[in-house]
């Protein structure tokens, strides 16, 4: 079976739904520019582990189908957790409530089109089905005693491993019927470490769209462990970072969050057509230095934020935002799209059945550069080297927005020196890449943990930079800058 | 579109849809009692869990056009079960007969897999809530699709009107939300709460005149009976109001400030000590007030208590999550830590007992040491009132804090210009014992209530 008949088998048989019952539902939402149906099943599982004791696992079921309609800008939406003609008749009365009432009379009926064919970018089906409850505890158990070899400080190991087992099917009021299903699993490993005293804790992770099996391969969990106890070490010796802008180098990987936040939610497609960002009418305005291209790329396999169809069926993309300095294009779905004059870039997301797409990002990145990282080291005489963050957030209508460090270190005549406490970053994201002033040769993407929020939905994403260097960014310190 | 005409089809389906509350807490509770009874039938000894269900609406304008409109309705399951001192999980939000024994099922297998846990299972039986009086907390809103319109439109209109600084609208929203919910377990016990939750909020961009320059900012109104709700045109104007005091904002320069947080930021500094204190960071040591039960943590002057049965409250409840009855009670009393914030597990972990808080808090007050924000702003006399946090960069092991902010340079108490693009930074602990007062402009749209919080002795990093 292709992924739309298995997707018609888990969604629409046990309902006993067919083309004649979905032309009534359209029926309701007559004189829809877009109207579509979200159908969507979902199956999570996790484990949790801590004082070496697997004290918890959940399992959760979820299921429900969305109806939504636009008129023109507006959109009447309604959800339910029952998947029947019935309650998507009654939804779609709901949601019809934005358009004028008493519109009768039919174009046509509503008809399914031939379905296209995708490849999926998922290495996996089920990623639940893959191992048994034993084999999946064996890798938290595995977590807690790598993490202990690692260090006679680790006083307290807490993992978990969650999995997503996701089955979705679009049908919009063109009559196309996409689906996809989507596997995504992550693992997240937080170690406490006490010496002299002083304690620490530190937390790594990775996964994406594969099964529970990933974590076997390539000694991930030993990895994972490992590097969660030498940040938690690190961080114990270190000392007060500095306060105020000084030049700033970032590693590569996860620190692609300043791009997430400094510029990629100020291109998405909602916020620039009602003109609350930025960013707003300044497509072909140079944003960034020269070197810097920035892509939006949901077409990488297995990566956590990639799909094969975006939430509106679209096949996802990669979409430049920024290149070689100028910006080039936002992230659209289909209403901003349209309202806009553009293509839906494959960037319309949605948290579930019970919630509006937006345009959202998938993996965000910028190109590799040139430069060597040693060389954009030695270039800074006194700095902050920063290499690890938590998060981050963005206020899209000043650009000013933050990302906070978790590991980062002086530079002092060109070499990294002391590590220094965790502190957040801030700047304004319309222009801290026309600070950016050496491009690493040595991109690389976050390990697959990244949680978006917008507007009260999350989705899973990626980020990815090489290092860089920024002239001019405040740090958020204690410590007065000598 | 035509409102009046969306109007008539949303009546037929407020109908529709419309719930009688006793009608669902009957559903509810005999779902309860099938849950409760499946988990006996496969091999659990304990087990308890909460359900609820709900509907709503809410409707967003954008420019005076309905940027859209939402029926919401949820219900979910979210059951434990224990076999001896082993623990499973489940939650769905299909409530079918086939898809609630799925979930028992699963609960009880996963706890076939997890491992023994000496601290786990249901609190003590006597511990569980006897009498409860109603708090207050059900009043429905029948609130129609085109009332919505009519007044988030109403609301964003006396934004945009205020000031011609005033260029767009980045959406009035209006929401009510009412349902009912049911926790129970394997003592016997059942605690059924019904509540409702309206909002109305506004929030507009400003711009300076011949620039780029944009700012927004926003105000909300919520309460759980709609007669208490602001009206629209307040929250249009307050929002444009704080909307254009941000206009022209600079940065400033690095330097040792003392900082005043508004009364909505001053709720963040609260639950930063609440989690510090929770009983999880106590037993698993990841809290920089370990042990600090009995210590000295804020000055003397500083009473933080528990409320739990305020009528209308929006933290009000007469038992938590795990049916434990919840009573007033003083967390911080003369600067001193009286207990942890923690249900069963943690207590046992800890060789305490529950304070019936899992789940969470139920209304907290900081006490006011009396000044309005008048006085406190000179108090401050030369520094930084900071509006406006974002980002977490706190570390909740060390107490490190440092964040991004906006908000206002003061001097000889008096606002001179908006700040951005500055951060806050410090220790928790010493920011606590840093405080100098807390103004009796209490903010009540929330669980938590404080005026604002001036505390001496911080980091600010600007240009």
């Amino acid at each position: 079976m292709n992924l739309l008949e298995q997707a018609q088998q888990q969604l629409f048989e046990p309902a006993s739904l067919n083309d004649s019952h979905l032309d009534k539902v359209f029926s309701q939402l007559h004189g829809a520019d877009l109207a579509d149906l979200y159908f969507q099943s979902n199956r999570f599982e996790s484990w949790g582990l801590e004082d070496g004791i697997i004290k918890n696992g959940t399992y959760s079921i979820e299921q429900g189908v969305g109806v939504r309609m636009v008129v023109g800008e507006q959109t009447g939406f309604a959800y339910s957790d029952e998947i029947s003609f019935d309650a998507l008749i009654a939804s779609a009365k709901a949601a019809s409530g934005i358009s004028k009432a008493g519109q009768t009379g039919r174009v046509k009926g509503w008809q399914a089109n031939k379905a296209i064919q995708v490849d999926s970018l998922y290495g996996v089906d089920n990623p639940l089905a893959l191992m048994t409850e034993d084999e999946k505890i064996a890798l938290l158990n595995l977590a807690d005693k790598e993490a202990r070899a690692a260090s006679p400080y680790v006083q307290q190991v807490i993992a978990s491993i969650a999995g997503v087992h996701e089955h979705i099917l679009i049908a919009d009021i063109e009559g196309n019927l996409n689906a996809d299903i989507r596997p995504l699993v992550r693992m997240n490993i937080t170690v406490i470490v006490e010496k002299d005293g002083k304690r620490e804790s530190a937390g790594t992770g990775g996964g994406g769209r594969f099964g529970f099996d990933y974590f076997t391969q390539a000694d991930r969990v030993r990895d994972y462990a490992q590097e969660a106890v030498r940040l938690a070490l690190v961080n114990l010796d270190a000392v007060a970072a500095p306060a105020g802008s000084q030049t700033v180098v970032l590693g590569s990987g996860w620190p692609g969050v300043l791009l997430h936040e400094a510029i990629g939610h100020g291109l998405e497609g909602d916020f620039n057509r009602k003109g609350t960002s930025a960013f707003s009418g300044r497509i072909g305005e140079k944003v960034a230095s020269k070197g810097v291209t920035v892509v939006d790329d949901g077409t990488l396999e297995n990566r956590r934020g990639s799909l094969n169809i975006d939430d509106e069926g679209t096949k996802t993309n990669c979409t430049t935002l920024i290149e070689d300095g100028v910006l080039k294009g936002y992230m659209q779905d289909k209403l901003n799209a349209k309202l806009m004059g553009e293509q839906s870039t494959g960037n319309g997301r949605r948290e579930s059945y019970a919630h509006l797409p937006m345009p959202r990002m998938t993996n965000t990145y910028m190109l590799a550069g040139k430069e060597d990282p040693q060389e954009i080291i030695a270039s800074v005489k006194n700095g902050l080297y920063a290499v690890n963050f938590g998060g981050g957030q963005v206020d899209i209508t000043s650009g000013k927005f933050v990302f906070s460090a978790s590991e980062a270190y002086l530079i002092e005549n060109g070499k990294v020196t002391r590590p220094v406490k965790g502190a957040t970053l801030i700047g304004n994201g319309p222009d801290v890449l026309t600070k950016v002033s050496m491009i690493g040769n040595d991109l690389a993407l976050d390990q697959g943990v990244g949680v978006c929020g917008k507007a009260g939905q999350s989705v899973p994403v990626g980020v990815g930079q090489p290092t860089l260097k920024i002239d001019g960014l405040t740090v958020g310190g204690t410590e007065v800058q000598p | 579109m035509s409102k009046k005409e969306a109007m008539s089809k949303q009546k037929t389906m407020s109908k529709q849809k419309g719930m009688d509350r006793k009608q669902t807490e009957q559903e509810l509770r005999e779902i309860s009692e099938t849950v409760l009874k499946l988990t006996k039938k496969y091999g659990a000894s304990d087990a308890e869990l909460s359900l609820n269900r709900g509907a709503g609406l809410s409707v967003e304008i954008h420019k005076e056009n309905v940027d859209k409109l939402e029926y919401h309705r949820d219900q979910g399951l979210s059951l434990t079960v224990y076999m001896g001192q082993h623990q499973g999980s489940a939650t769905t939000g299909d409530l079918s007969a086939q898809a609630i024994e799925d979930t028992v099922k699963a609960a009880c297998n996963i706890a076939k897999f997890t491992g023994e846990d000496e601290y786990t299972g249901l609190p003590d039986a006597e511990l569980m809530m006897h009498e409860s009086k109603d708090l207050d907390l059900y009043h429905p809103w029948d609130l129609s699709a085109e009332k919505a319109i009519e007044i988030a439109t109403a609301c964003e209109a006396s934004a945009l009107s205020f000031d011609k600084r005033i260029i767009n609208s980045d959406g009035a929203s209006i929401s009510t939300y009412s349902g009912s919910g049911i926790i129970a377990n394997t003592h016997g016990f059942t605690g059924v709460t019904a509540s409702s939750r309206h909002n109305l909020s506004c929030s507009v961009i400003a711009q300076v005149p011949k620039t780029d320059a944009m700012q927004r900012d926003y105000w909300y109104t919520t309460s759980r009976k709609r007669e208490e709700l602001e009206s629209a045109e307040s929250v249009g104007e307050k929002s444009a109001k704080l909307t254009l005091a941000r206009l022209n904002g600079r940065q400033i320069s690095t330097r040792k400030s003392s900082v005043l947080y508004s009364p909505e930021m001053a709720r963040s500094i609260v639950s930063h000590f609440t989690s510090a204190i929770s009983g999880g960071s106590q037993y698993r040591k990841t809290t920089y007030l370990l042990n600090s039960k009995d210590e000295q943590v804020f000055p003397d002057f500083i009473r933080l208590h528990e409320q739990p049965h305020i009528p209308q409250g929006f933290g009000s409840s007469y038992f938590d999550r795990e049916g434990v009855a919840t009573s007033n009670r003083d967390i911080v009393t003369n600067g001193v830590v009286q207990n942890y914030i923690m249900g069963s597990y943690s207590a046992r972990q800890l060789g305490l007992k529950t304070t019936a808080n899992s789940g969470g808090t139920h209304n907290l007050t900081l006490e006011p040491t009396g000044q309005d924000l008048e006085e406190l702003l000179k108090m401050l006399d030369t520094g930084l009132f900071v509006t406006e946090l974002i980002g977490s960069g706190i570390n909740g092991v060390t107490g490190d804090y440092s964040r991004g902010a906006s908000g206002f340079w003061v001097e000889n108490g008096e606002i001179q210009f908006p700040v951005e693009e500055i951060t806050v930074a410090g220790n928790l602990k010493d920011m606590f014992q840093n405080i100098v007062a807390v103004g009796n402009d209490i903010d009540y749209r929330g669980g938590t209530r404080t005026g604002s919080i001036l505390i001496e002795g911080m980091m600010v990093a600007g240009e």
